[in-house]
């Protein structure tokens, strides 16, 4: 299963991961290579299979939409790379 | 006790020896410490040590013993936690630069209860980056080596953990297990990791990797030490609406137990070719010692095993690639310097704050997610998951616990397949099916290799069983007895 340099490129966009030209040939050898192990699946007759969403049988848990405040904002904001007071601070969003 | 090492005694011995106040909590805990700082330069199994912490939190629980109250079973006991579960304040870094300054806010539910249950953290552990790899290699923090050859890799993701129990670095620590990653480890290291049933243990402040797959679980140097700690960790948590609400049993208990007319299936595909006759023979004195104890072997198949790697090589990059999208610099973690815009910042954040292996699941995970190839890829693995989760069904209305190999090899040298992605993923083989089907599994020590390696036997059960696999690794372990620590030179 192959999968082209721009495919790449294009999933790398997705990701929001920049690719230096020497990654991006080597990840597209590699997931090469893991998409043609993984083209195996298609042996399989799985037209009357449904699909497992959880391996353990459960139903849907509800609980009530309650209030738990989360007192210690400091606590959440020091961690910020950048910020103006209570906001975290980003470069231009709109660019050129 | 007497005569052995405080680093060499089992954690229910050093528990008891606290509360009876033979040793004080202080006075454990500076000997591990001590341990570690003369240790750690050489394996790195810790990321972070915590030494005033700790001695802090020894001091308070030995004041609260000499009022009479006891938190609980680890009370005074010195244990580490893989650097995958969030502590507030402590640095919690997933073995990543994009986390390597991250204080969490707040506690993971599993940090919790091992304080509320008396425990001293010693530090954070080394691992795979995000829990991605089987050597611990993949590590931003560097590799950490095995206590029993200081050439070879401990296995991963928890490395760390293991190798620090192996090596008498603390009496027990919690690692988590996606497709393996407790069980190879512990395999590997010569010690005992358990993987409860999917939903037993909280994945809450958990750092996520693939949210239908990751659990918590203990490891430890014997299987009753594992017992206490998972009767800890376990149980239903309001914040984690996958854990499940079933009654934390007496693990302990349970591994009394015995295996007297237990059937144990023998799963002819993980016994076919390819499989190191070392290995083999090991698990056969497993079966061994199993039927000794009045255990009956059953030959059994399990026949989509071999669609289970492919099948997690899809789930797991699918969920990771969803749940990595969160470190984008903007609140927390690495941001990179001098982005013009937006777009920019994230995309060479991300670029610069994970490593090689991290950006190929994600890169696999967005691709088998994105527009038109969501059916062929994840649907596809979807349903052969239903398929592997039959196959056990059916294998567990003949039998009551499955015996295989926990790796198919002891450990690796440093370095032979960090860049060769599938053959590292091959590492996995018979523990990934096991996270595919949410049940429980168990690695308990079996032997060594002719060059002195550490072999470990994979004990697997029905969902919320693990008390029949504590059963059963107790018998293996009683047969085939192990050395208290790995025989670290110059330790």
């Amino acid at each position: 299963m192959a999968i082209t340099r721009e495919e790449v490129l294009h999933v790398a966009r997705l990701a929001r991961l920049a690719l230096s030209s020497a990654e991006a040939d080597r990840m597209k050898e590699q997931l090469g290579n893991i998409l043609a192990y993984i083209k195996q699946l298609d042996r399989l007759d799985t037209s009357e299979v449904v699909p497992t969403c959880h391996a353990v049988d459960m139903g849907t848990p509800f609980r009530d939409d309650s209030v738990r405040p989360f007192g210690e904002k400091e606590e959440i904001l020091k961690n910020a790379p950048d910020r103006d007071g209570d906001f975290f601070r980003v470069p231009r969003i709109i660019e050129d | 006790m007497e005569g052995i090492p405080v680093h060499e005694w089992t954690l229910i011995d050093a528990a008891r020896a606290v509360r009876d106040k033979e040793i004080s909590s202080r006075e454990l805990t500076r000997a591990l410490l001590s341990r570690i700082e003369r240790l750690n330069p050489k394996i790195n199994s810790y990321i972070t040590v915590l030494p005033e912490h700790a001695m802090r939190d020894a001091a308070a629980r030995d004041e609260e013993l000499s009022r009479g109250r006891v938190r609980g079973p680890l009370h005074g006991v010195p244990v580490g936690l893989k650097d995958i579960f969030c502590t507030k304040g402590i640095r919690t870094t997933c073995g990543s630069r994009i986390l390597s300054d991250f204080d969490p806010p707040y506690d993971a539910t599993v940090t919790g209860k091992i304080r509320d249950a008396g425990a001293i953290l010693l530090g954070k552990q080394n691992m795979d980056e995000f829990a991605m790899g089987s050597s611990t290699e993949t590590s931003w923090f560097g590799p950490t080596l095995n206590p029993w050859g200081t050439d070879r890799i401990p296995g991963g993701s928890s490395g760390g953990t293991a190798a620090s129990v192996a090596a008498g670095m603390c009496f027990t620590g919690v690692g988590t297990d996606t497709g393996g990653s407790i069980r190879q480890p512990a395999s590997l290291c010569g010690v005992v990791g358990m993987k409860p049933t999917y939903g037993r243990v909280s994945r809450y402040g958990m750092i996520a990797f693939a949210s239908s797959l990751d659990q918590g679980g203990p490891i430890a140097r014997t299987v009753p030490d594992a017992a206490v700690v998972l009767s800890v960790i376990a149980g239903w948590d309001r914040s984690d609406s996958t854990s499940v609400d079933v009654p934390v049993p007496d693990y302990l208990a349970a591994t009394a137990r015995g295996v007297k007319g237990m059937r144990v299936g023998l799963p002819r595909e993980y016994f076919a070719g390819g499989l190191d006759r070392t290995v083999k023979a090991a698990v056969e004195k497993a079966l061994k010692a199993l039927a000794s104890h009045g255990a009956e072997a059953v030959e059994i198949s399990l026949p989509h095993t071999e669609f289970a790697l492919a099948t997690y090589y899809l789930i797991a990059p699918a969920e990771a690639s969803s749940n990595l999208a969160r470190y984008d610099g903007v609140r927390y973690g690495y941001r990179t310097d001098g982005a013009k815009g937006l777009t920019e910042m994230m995309s060479r954040t991300r670029a610069e704050g994970f490593g090689a292996e991290v950006k190929r699941r994600i890169m696999i995970g967005t691709y088998a997610l994105s527009a038109g190839y969501y059916e062929a890829y994840y649907g596809k693995a979807q349903k052969v998951r239903t398929l592997l989760r039959r196959d056990f069904a059916e294998a567990f209305a003949k039998v009551d616990v499955i015996l295989t190999p926990t790796s198919p090899t002891p450990a690796f040298r440093i370095g032979e397949k960090v860049d060769d992605p599938l053959t590292m993923y091959l590492s996995d083989i018979y523990t990934i099916p096991c996270n595919l089907a949410g049940i429980p599994g168990v690695s308990v020590p079996c032997g060594l290799s002719p060059d002195g390696l550490p072999i470990g036997a994979q004990v697997l059960g029905r969902h919320f069983d693990e008390e029949t696999l504590f059963a059963a690794a107790s018998a293996i372990e009683k047969e085939i007895p192990m050395p208290r620590v790995a025989p670290l030179e110059g330790n």
